[in-house]
């Protein structure tokens, strides 16, 4: 395991600085910030700060909308997602920590929208890696990490958040997961 | 009967639910934790995951139900599963069909699990031993013998309340004899560490080999309430007693009845908990049923989390060959 040698409060502040211009020019005003468990949590906790959202911060668990349950099982200890309701026509921001195949993403999209409609939904990712499996990409990153396909980007924090890439034991297995 | 069908696959993960003996510790948690997971689906506004979708489950109800098979049903709603509803009054095996045609005759039309329940003991192994290797099994109860989800609802609901079951002083009490929710209780209390497990009962209503699953046996209410944790009420099930097991109902509410004075005996902080349905005035004292140490209805409340557990589990481990392309 390698850390990788970045300055996360500085990309912190290059997203929130991002992210404000973004919000202005879509002019979005009625904005809900929502992060996915458990590095897009920690992640979207700094930037609801930083970025002063009165909106309470929504929280999400996609563990029960994964594709790949049939193949995994579910994992038990599943966090319970939570909205801030209602989220019809909201501007949501969704986060998270790594973005990757981009099937995270999808089930937490599935998941919002069965809460409701909302008016736009911006994602937002420290990390963006290659390996999409799905037309999927974030509107705000923070780095972009070039890394071999069977390498793993994984964030360890709440405190101090810290970027590691993990050589994985089996190359191409259990992929899906970012 | 046991021994012909696994309910584990070969990776030990759970295929089938049709008892809980022979199942170890790391299972029944992983049971419960998993229903804690679920249990903030059926809080939230959006009472639905997709889990389950596009899978079909069969409620094969040849006993009448109205608790379990209701919470059975919301449990595979739930989770997105198409559910079909099968009670016997509406069904062949009126009209003469064996078990194995409704069996085969339900794999026809493509379904992926059965609940099951039965008058017969064994009618659940019966359906995991004939059914085809992507089908799972769960017993909803069958005769004497199990219960195993009635068990596992309480179980959770014990740890919900009480913070644990490890260390606790269980007492069960009534007709034991006839209960397979007490024997599936008894096997899950001593896999997840209850100190003492006790039964209250009168003589003719305890089977003659309870001692050999490891309880201690009481005949006098309050000694066998003395000190417990948690109470267990059970119904006095008169429909399947032969013969004169009992003097009379009232005075079996004398002797055994779970009363605020009986209660005296118990932990000042003991639960009272009933599987339903309840016979108030015969095994309970109205006021305790609806009293503060009463949690009877979360008992219910908690049968579709554990429900939803147990039915995703046992659906998520399909080798990969089953998995969608």
């Amino acid at each position: 395991m390698t850390t990788v040698d970045v300055d996360i409060e500085k990309l912190l502040g290059n997203i929130a600085a991002g992210l404000k211009t973004l919000l202005q020019t879509r002019k979005a005003d009625a904005v809900t910030m929502i992060g996915i468990h458990t590095g897009g949590v920690w992640i979207a906790r700094r930037l609801h700060q930083q970025l002063q959202l009165n909106e309470p911060l929504g929280e999400l668990d996609i563990s029960f909308y994964r594709d790949d349950f049939t193949r995994a099982g579910i994992n038990p200890q599943v966090k319970p997602s939570r909205l801030p309701s209602p989220i019809d026509d909201r501007h949501i921001i969704l986060v998270d920590d790594v973005l990757y195949t981009g099937r995270t993403i999808r089930a937490a999209l599935n998941e919002i929208f069965d809460y409701g409609r909302p008016a736009a939904v911006t994602l937002v990712a420290l990390v963006e890696r290659g390996g999409r499996e799905l037309p999927i990409q974030a509107d705000v990153f923070g780095i972009h990490l070039d890394v071999a396909p069977d390498q793993q980007v994984k964030l360890l924090g709440p405190d101090p958040l810290r970027l590691t890439i993990t050589e994985s034991r089996v190359a191409h297995a259990g992929r899906g997961g970012t | 009967m046991n021994q012909a069908v696994s309910q584990l696959d070969s990776d030990g993960r759970l295929r089938h639910f049709l008892t809980i003996e022979g199942l170890k510790r790391d299972i029944l948690e992983d049971i419960l934790d998993t229903a804690e997971s679920l249990s903030s689906v059926t809080e939230q506004s959006v009472k639905k995951v997709p889990l389950l979708r596009g899978k079909t489950i069969v409620n094969l109800f040849f006993e009448p139900s109205t608790r379990t098979r209701t919470t059975f049903e919301l449990a595979a709603k739930r989770l997105s599963a198409d559910v079909l509803n099968i009670n016997v009054s509406t069904s062949a095996a009126a009209k003469g069909e064996t078990l194995l045609d409704t069996l085969k005759n339900l794999e026809a039309m493509h379904c992926d699990m059965f609940v099951v329940r039965h008058e017969r003991s064994g009618t659940a192994h019966f359906f995991a031993r004939h059914a085809q290797p992507h089908i799972s099994v769960i017993n909803a109860g069958d005769g004497r013998h199990a219960h195993p989800t009635q068990a596992m609802l309480d179980m959770f609901t014990i740890r919900r309340v009480k913070g644990r079951i490890n260390g606790l002083r269980v007492a069960i009490v009534g007709d034991i004899l006839h209960s397979r929710v007490a024997r599936s209780q008894i096997h899950a209390l001593a896999v997840l560490g209850a100190s003492e497990i006790r039964v209250v009962a009168p003589k003719t209503l305890i089977p003659a080999a309870a001692h050999t699953l490891g309880v201690h046996v009481f005949h006098d209410l309050r000694q066998g309430l003395r000190d417990v944790d948690v109470v267990i009420a059970l119904r006095l099930q008169s429909e399947r007693m032969q013969g004169a097991m009992l003097p009379s109902e009232r005075e079996y509410f004398h002797l055994y009845g779970v009363t605020e004075k009986a209660l005296e005996a118990a932990h000042p902080d003991a639960i009272v908990m009933h599987p339903g349905p309840v016979n108030r005035g015969v095994e309970i004292q109205s006021s305790v049923a609806d009293g503060p140490r009463s949690v009877i209805l979360q008992q219910v409340t908690h049968g579709i989390a554990v429900r939803m557990a147990v039915m995703s589990l046992a659906m998520g481990h399909r080798p990969p060959a089953e998995a969608p392309k």
